[in-house]
């Protein structure tokens, strides 16, 4: 037989009276034993089985919206008892259900899966519970407060967590008790489990990548599902962390980027990697330095530096990169007309030059047609021959270089063939630096 | 009377060659694009990724007229399908680059056909002259 002390007896055949159920009365009375409690371990079966690697965790529950109408009848009970006391209770002086539960259940799991639980953790083991028996419980709410009960698109059921609650808190007890017994009778069978999910918080790697390649996108070029270029910079570098970190999928962002003709040198552009539900997160400096090994040996289209695990802030530092910070450039130039060394030395003494760009006709389709103002803080010319000539220029952020030297049919002012009263064209062009201090260099 | 830019399906409008606009003696008083009463292309304001508010021009319409110094009057009309992105406000307050260099900067128009059709105006316009 269970050990009750003798004071605790009465207690127990008081709550049992009221049909509350045997577990929660031993529990009450501070009786200790698992062995009805089969629950955890059948999550923690589960936790182990999907691979995840975790240090700690924060465990969600959702209980049937209905349970809350239950909880509410017994504290209706409480506060009636209380009355009688002659006492006052609040609802918030009472454990809710949903805390005791946690109370009970947290150190089930710790224990059995050996991490401490935390509510900070990235690491989320979320169970879901249904009570199929008692689903019609909560539906008296629907016609004392119909608009708490809106039906919505994504909804399978009006009656969801939110909205019984809501309607709990409308309702007057005088009509609450018309409608529910209190306390709440016993149902046949405890809550069957619905689903049982883990889950583990995007984790974010950081770099700079180097671009060697003139014939690399840096996003897959698809049109109509059809691949038109092989590869990718972002798929480059994106599938060696997807394998390693396991996770679902990867989301790849960066300080602005270039053409797919257009090679990246220096320093390399800032990137960010967000690798969704990642099932490993603990790497050592030196495992991710190796990574960044494996990445590099397996391309020569791109190369990759400063790789690094950096938190969710890498996102704005991406954007602030992209909108604020200058870059410089290197281009070959072709004039029609015939030039000397003279002819372009004057560009060596324009500092900070305002210039208006329509948006240039290759990028009209996908972008609004605006006229951006931008600055080319300096430019630094080398001769090669005759019809052209090297272009070493520093520029605002969100420049386009390709419009500035040919003009894009006058839709950029001043640009190069105008200010040297020529046609000029591009031949190539390269990003000689991002400057951006982000990510922090290591030292190899 | 036109021509032909990129995969993407932007067409920009440009005088061919062989227009009278463009042989040697001619000189251009003015242009204008104001091309009804009711209507002038310098009106029309695109907004957004998807350019709403873009005129809708067929073939046949007008985008502007050419007034030259010998009272002859030119209407170069669209030649393509589609809406009206930009006219050229260059040629309107130097309308000597509409001859000087009328395939870039001289340009007239810039429209965007409709993505399903662009593929079979590009087709067209390589037969035309």
């Amino acid at each position: 037989m269970f050990p009750l002390t003798e004071e605790n007896k009465h207690v127990a055949q008081l709550l049992l009276n009221t049909g509350t159920c045997p577990r929660c009365i031993f529990r009450f009375c501070g009786v200790d034993f698992h062995a009805p409690y089969k629950l955890p371990y059948k999550v923690c079966q589960k936790v182990e089985a999907s691979g995840f690697e975790f240090t700690s965790l924060v465990f969600s529950v959702s209980f049937p919206p209905q349970l809350s109408v239950r909880e509410h009848a017994a504290w209706l009970l409480v506060k009636q008892e209380m009355g009688k006391q002659s006492l006052s209770l609040g609802r918030d002086d009472i454990v809710q259900l949903k805390e005791a539960y946690k109370w009970i259940t947290h150190p089930l799991f710790s224990e059995e899966l050996g991490v401490p639980i935390d509510g900070k953790s990235l690491f989320e083991v979320s169970v879901v519970f249904a009570h199929p028996e008692t689903v019609e419980d909560c539906h008296f709410l629907a016609a004392i407060c119909p608009d708490c009960f809106k039906p919505a698109k994504n909804k399978q059921s009006v009656f969801t967590r939110m909205a019984v609650m809501k309607a709990l808190n409308k309702i007057k007890e005088e009509d609450f008790l018309k409608q529910f017994p209190c306390p709440p009778n016993s149902p046949k069978a405890v809550c069957a489990v619905l689903e049982i999910e883990c889950a583990h918080g995007a984790v974010f790697v950081a770099g700079r990548y180097n671009k060697y390649s003139r014939n690399l996108p840096q996003t897959p070029w698809i049109i109509d599902g059809e691949r038109k270029l092989e590869s990718s910079v972002e798929e480059l570098i994106s599938d060696h962390l997807l394998a390693v970190f396991k996770a679902e999928s990867f989301n790849f962002s960066s300080s602005g980027r270039e053409d797919v003709d257009v090679r990246t040198l220096g320093n390399g552009r800032p990137f960010a990697i967000e690798l969704v539900n990642p099932h490993r997160v603990h790497f050592t400096s030196q495992e991710i330095k190796e990574l960044q090994q494996k990445i590099n040996n397996s391309s020569n289209k791109i190369q990759v530096r400063d790789l690094q695990l950096v938190t969710r802030e890498a996102i704005g530092h991406m954007k602030e990169g992209e909108e604020e910070k200058t870059k410089t450039y290197s281009a070959l130039i072709w004039t029609n007309k015939a030039i000397q060394k003279k002819d372009i030395e004057f560009l060596n003494d324009i500092k900070d030059l305002k210039i208006d760009q329509k948006t240039p006709l290759r990028v009209l389709h996908r972008r609004p047609l605006a006229v951006r103002a931008r600055v080319i803080h300096f430019m630094e010319t080398q001769y090669v021959d005759e019809h052209h000539f090297r272009l070493h220029l520093k520029t605002q952020a969100g420049t386009y270089i390709k419009e500035f030297v040919h003009g894009d049919f006058g839709r950029t002012k001043p640009n190069i063939g105008s200010l040297m009263n020529v046609t000029a064209d591009i031949l190539e062009l390269d990003v000689e630096s991002v400057d951006v201090d982000w990510p922090p260099a290591l030292d190899d | 009377i036109l021509h032909s830019l990129v995969q993407t399906g932007i067409c920009v409008i440009t005088l061919a060659e062989s227009h009278p606009v463009l042989q040697s003696g001619k000189t251009i008083k003015s242009i204008s694009y104001q091309i009804s009463t009711n209507c002038s292309r310098l009106q029309n304001k695109v907004s957004g990724k998807f350019k709403r508010g873009a005129q809708f021009l067929t073939e046949l319409a007008p985008l502007c007229k050419i007034y030259c110094s010998d009272g002859e009057e030119y209407t170069v009309s669209s030649c393509v399908r589609g809406r009206l992105m930009e006219v050229n406000e260059n040629i309107l307050h130097k309308p000597s680059i509409l001859q000087e260099k009328p395939s870039t900067e001289g340009y007239i128009a810039v429209v965007l056909p409709k993505f399903e059709e662009s593929k079979s105006i590009t087709e067209g316009l390589l037969t035309q002259k």
